[in-house]
């Protein structure tokens, strides 16, 4: 008898998808089972497992064309066909579920001739051009003509036939061809499952039927947003990679990070020698549960981008060219610099910035170099700009920095309350998956002053959205709870057992009080009481609720503070330790967890713990040799402005890039042009590093050896597929640096620095990349308490012990609309661009986003004169730049938006210095402005056209070529 | 008909039937009786209204023979190819309408009257061959009779 739960083979397709839940699967919950003979095998499988599926759990595998197990069995190809004793005919596998007792016969003469007429029938309306077809060697119907032995096709090729069908090419990544489409609808079912896009159809009936993107158009026409789901799915040449069309199939591969957002997708990296020539998303990937999104999948060009920076180079002020040296002498001249600086201005007068988008090893050797080689905390790392306030507000009420669940926890939500973040844009995969859910009947809440797509979408539609007023956050998550405990809706008990009784008590007379009242607030949210009254009952009693959040909540004045209010929210109503619910931060960048688990901040050591703390100090004084500073360092704000005031002289910054993304522009490049030495590290010559005097070149993810932690605390391997391009890994590079620097580092391969890290961090106890190898990937803590990681925190105790409520009073922002400053600017993300676009603006993905827009609401287009495509000025207190209108109902009346992934476009020019009170987080979602026509023939603003200039007089300094790229 | 009218149409035939049940074939029903076709451009209105997506409603308009992209003539004649009506000379009677309108099948009169279309079996199989004629079916025809049934429904027109 064999017993069989769950398949171990990511690389092999069981027909149709688990009768099981991957999160009871996880928490071993029982189920039912069946017992029956599959070719006289005994075997038994969870109840409602088709017999296709029960049968390749046994490696007996039934010839199939339309099942793939993504997505539900769909019973059209008839090949799968099996015979069952005692019942009539001859039933589809894919769709008939396993029963006990069942005796199946999957193998006999009938069922060979069936199945070879079958072929016989797709065969003759297929060309017969396998040996010169880009599917070869990977193509299910070349496999099945094979298994079922065609030898011949007696209908002939004559007849009627669909050979002459055109290609559609329009999409840049994948191509459509009809011509080998044999109309199994996997590609429909994919995108309408698995993404969730409902961009396909099958057009017409019987011979007629096709494929049809939107209304019969070319793919980049639809709604298609170009996630690959589509193309992975489909089991002949149909839809393929034009990467493969162009190099052929891979000859090995190996399982990766992508080094996009903070969903932390597993990727197969495929490969031919060193060249990647496709990357697959990998079904064991318990982030991406086999998904991907148009960047992960394709955007990879910038890997092998023209522009990348492959040798190190120096020069002695920014107005001069740059000199091309080798690795050892851009060290040394870097270290004289920085040494040189110290002795003349002091010991802290130096610093650096890790990255978000480097591998916690990475980050690891930034902050030991500066702790122990600059012998400073001038360390700081880019989630001070976006996910800072969820470090601070989170371990405050909760206990540690980080969100509460898994992925897979959105499986088990009845009620899901989106803040301020925009996942089918800004995580797609994520937000594929909570798509799903909320097909499946889980309600939807949206907080945001813009309609996202989640608001109303095919199938999607929520129930509130409650549209506030950028800045009014915590009035808003106050409103909630004060509702919420004026109906007394919430969960005593819960509080009683689980949260410090003191602080509730003050908490919830804070709470009670009629500022917190959905009658009050109205005016300050502009959120209708009603509205967000019922929106509270529905989050307060309508099952399983988990709250998702992202910079909407974090970039404010009070980010913190609105953190804070999530938490409490969370307790008040029982939502956390269990799956399902919980406090979600969807993370920016890749390793923003990672970044900040491995102690980037001025006032942290590793794993969340005080420089202040002596104990802790010493244990790392140990390790490592050195002695530590007890006071807290600069932030990157406090760094700027130290520069400016001519006190903070030398900067190492690897991997970001503060000139484009950092608030205020202007003062960033004042303080940029202050530093005596600016050493950047990165692949590209970002806007940053045309203000440096030292550039090294950094690897991207493909090139290093590492690991990368996302959202959900998962820390997953990053692996080498090709070698750097600039001779080093970027470990390598700060090991470099720091040896120069008198502090000696001598690491021959990463994982030694990640034995480093499980010793001296109390959550990483347990990891060590011999378990990553094995497991794939693991979710901190993983220690002695916790030997297999942490799917979801805070089960029968808070972190913290108890949790604590913090009274969360309301101060609205300075950043006040007047008169002269009457709408409110606010930023967000595109789903084909990243961040500030260094790699997605080197790929395709222009096709989609060439240019950051303003949207504008008609009403406030029509009192200016405003149509869409036209230039217009937007000045804020800050100063002013040019973009081009979008007159849409996307947006509010009094509120702009506008994305941040073109430098030229100055969306940071505008941004203010203001920021969160406890992490200096900047305030980017808030900045008054005037927008107006620009009546001139100028297209840019006065600092764009200095941007220009400078930009153009820079890169001819490195010697690039200054050709445009364009897609 | 213009184009605001049509629009019309299409967001009357929503309002009236979006509350039902699988509302998109009552509403794509009206449309096609309104409007004699579905107009592409209103799909995405359809779609919107039922949260669907365009693909998926022109999924179902073109799966259906009943749903047409183009408008149809003033009348749509039917001829029934199906078994019994061509064991009973239903090919002459193909024949002969086609002749008489100077069009084929799915195409419609120069004039923009008529348009003439194939169906599977009107049910009325004992008295074949037949055709139908808008909602009106006529049975036992010969070629002269559905001549002169076809110079009819042209005079009524004049």
């Amino acid at each position: 008898m064999i017993r069989v739960e769950h398949p171990n083979d990511p690389n092999k397709d069981y027909g149709t998808p688990s009768a099981v839940s991957l999160n009871d699967l996880a928490d071993g919950v029982a189920f039912e089972t069946v017992t029956g003979t599959i070719d006289g095998v005994d075997i038994t499988v969870p109840k409602g497992t088709s017999i296709m599926r029960a049968s390749a759990l046994v490696d007996i595998n039934i010839p199939k064309l339309c099942a793939t197990d993504s997505v539900k069995a769909f019973g059209s190809c008839r090949l799968c066909l099996v015979q069952i004793e005692g019942r009539r005919g001859f039933p589809a596998s894919c769709t008939t579920p396993f029963e006990d007792g069942m005796v199946v016969t999957t193998q006999n003469t009938e069922l060979a001739d069936i199945r070879r007429g079958v072929m016989e029938l797709y065969i003759s309306d297929h060309p017969l051009d396998c040996l010169t077809c880009s599917a070869n060697g990977d193509c299910e119907l070349q496999d099945m003509a094979g298994v079922v032995g065609l030898r011949e096709v007696r209908y002939g090729y004559e007849g009627e036939n669909h050979l002459d069908e055109v290609k559609d090419e329009s999409n840049p990544y994948f191509t459509f061809d009809p011509s080998k489409c044999i109309t199994c609808s996997r590609c429909v079912r994919a995108c309408e499952e698995t993404q969730g896009t409902f961009a396909l159809t099958i057009e017409n009936r019987g011979f007629a039927s096709k494929v049809s993107p939107g209304q019969s158009e070319a793919f980049i026409d639809s709604e298609c947003v170009s996630c690959g789901a589509c193309v992975q799915a489909c089991p002949t040449a149909t839809l393929s990679e034009k990467s493969i069309i162009e190099a052929g199939q891979p000859e090995h591969s190996k399982v990766t990070t992508c080094a996009y957002c903070g969903v932390g997708c597993a990727f197969k990296a495929e490969m031919q020698g060193d060249k990647v020539v496709r990357m697959t998303p990998y079904k064991d990937g318990k982030a991406n549960r086999g998904h991907s999104c148009v960047k992960g999948r394709f955007a990879i060009g910038y890997a092998t981008h023209k522009e990348r920076m492959t040798e190190p180079m120096i020069r002695d002020s920014i107005n001069e060219p740059w000199r091309t040296v080798d690795w050892d002498e851009a060290f040394e001249f870097a270290a004289s610099k920085l040494k040189g600086i110290q002795a003349k201005y002091g010991r802290k007068s130096i610093g650096g910035i890790s990255s978000s988008r480097c591998t916690n090893e990475e980050v690891w050797l930034v902050q030991k170099m500066i702790r122990a080689g600059f012998g400073n905390n001038n360390v700081d790392t880019c989630a001070r700009v976006c996910h800072s306030p969820t470090g601070y507000g989170l371990k405050q009420t909760l206990g540690e920095s980080a969100g509460t669940q898994n992925f897979d926890s959105v499986e088990d939500c009845d009620v899901v309350m989106v803040m301020g973040a925009n996942p089918t844009d800004a995580h797609p995969v994520f937000g594929s998956r909570l798509k799903k859910r909320l097909r499946e009947g889980a309600r939807l809440i949206v907080v945001d002053p813009r309609r996202i797509d989640l608001v109303k979408s095919p199938h999607i539609q929520s129930d509130y959205h409650l549209k506030l007023m950028p800045g009014t956050n915590v009035a808003f998550i106050n409103t909630m709870a004060h509702i919420i405990v004026r109906e007394k809706l919430f969960d005593a008990d819960f509080v009683a057992e689980r949260c410090e009784t003191e602080a509730f008590k003050e908490w919830m007379t804070f709470i009670q009080d009629e500022k917190n009242s959905p009658e009050y607030n109205e005016a300050v949210t502009g959120i209708p009481a009603q509205d967000i009254i019922e929106a509270a009952r529905l989050y307060a009693t309508g099952g399983n609720a988990a709250i998702y959040y992202g910079l909407g909540v974090t970039e404010h004045s009070q980010g913190s503070t609105t953190v804070m209010g999530i938490a409490n929210l969370a307790m008040l109503t029982g939502n956390i330790g269990k799956r399902g619910v919980g406090v979600n931060p969807l993370r920016g960048q890749n390793n923003v967890q990672g970044s900040c688990d491995m102690g980037s901040f001025p006032h942290e050591l590793p794993g969340y713990r005080p420089v202040s703390d002596d104990a802790v100090r010493a244990s790392f004084e140990q390790a490592w040799g050195a002695e530590l500073d007890g006071e807290p360092g600069y932030r990157i704000n406090n760094m700027l402005d130290a520069a400016c005031a001519g006190k903070y002289k030398g900067l190492y910054v690897q991997g970001e890039d503060i000139a484009q993304s950092d608030p205020n522009t202007k003062h960033v490049e004042e303080a940029l042009r202050n530093l005596d030495c600016l050493i950047v590290q990165d692949i590209f010559l970002n806007e940053t590093a045309k203000f440096a005097t030292v550039f090294l070149p950094g690897s991207s993810f493909l090139e290093k050896n590492g690991t990368f932690t996302n959202a959900e605390r998962r820390i997953s391997p990053v692996r080498k597929v090709m070698e750097p391009m600039g001779g080093k890994e970027d470990w390598e590079v700060t090991m470099g640096l720091c040896n120069a620097m008198g502090y000696e580092m001598n690491y021959s391969h990463p994982s030694e620095i990640m034995d480093e890290i499980a010793a001296l961090t109390p959550t990483f106890t347990n990891v060590s990349y011999e378990r990553l190898d094995k497991e794939g990937s693991i979710q901190w803590p993983c220690n002695d308490e916790s030997p297999e990681g942490t799917p979801v925190m805070h089960i029968d105790e808070f972190v913290r012990g108890k949790g604590l409520f913090k009274v969360t009073e309301y101060v609205p922002t300075d950043e006040k609309v007047t008169r002269r400053f009457p709408l409110i600017l606010t930023t967000g993300r595109i789903l084909s661009q990243y961040n500030v676009g260094a790699q997605t603006r080197r790929t395709d993905n222009n096709v989609w986003h060439n240019q950051d827009l303003l949207e504008i609401h008609p009403s406030d287009a029509n009192d200016r004169g405003i149509t869409t495509g036209d230039r217009i000025k937007i000045q804020s207190r800050s100063g002013e730049t040019h973009l081009t209108a979008k007159v849409t109902e996307r947006v509010q009346p009094s509120v702009v938006y506008t994305t941040f992934h073109h430098p030229e476009s100055g969306a940071n020019v505008i941004t203010t210095d203001n920021s969160d009170w406890a992490t200096n987080c900047p305030e980017y979602k808030v900045t008054a402005v005037q927008v107006a026509k620009v009546m001139s023939d100028d297209k840019n603003s006065d600092w764009q056209d200095q941007f220009e200039e400078f930009s153009e007089r820079q890169v001819e300094y490195a010697g690039l070529d200054t050709e445009e790229e364009t897609a | 008909m213009i184009a605001s009218t049509k629009h019309q149409a299409v967001l009357t035939a929503i309002n009236d039937n979006k509350e039902l049940e699988g509302a998109l074939l009552p509403i794509l029903h009206q449309i096609q009786h309104d409007l004699g076709h579905i107009p592409s451009e209103h799909v995405a209105d359809i779609a919107e209204a039922l949260n669907l997506s365009r693909a998926e409603v022109h999924g179902v308009v073109s799966f259906y023979h009943t749903f047409t992209t183009k408008p149809h003539g003033q009348h749509v004649i039917e001829v029934c190819r199906a078994e019994s009506c061509q064991a009973k000379g239903g090919r002459e009677i193909e024949a002969a309408v086609k002749e008489a309108l100077g069009v084929d099948y799915e195409q419609t009169t120069d004039d923009g009257q008529i348009t003439l279309e194939p169906v599977y079996c009107l049910g009325n199989c004992a008295c074949s061959p037949s055709i139908k004629i808008d909602s009106q079916i006529y049975g036992r025809l010969t070629t002269q009779s559905v001549e002169d049934l076809i110079q009819s429904l042209r005079s009524e027109q004049h």
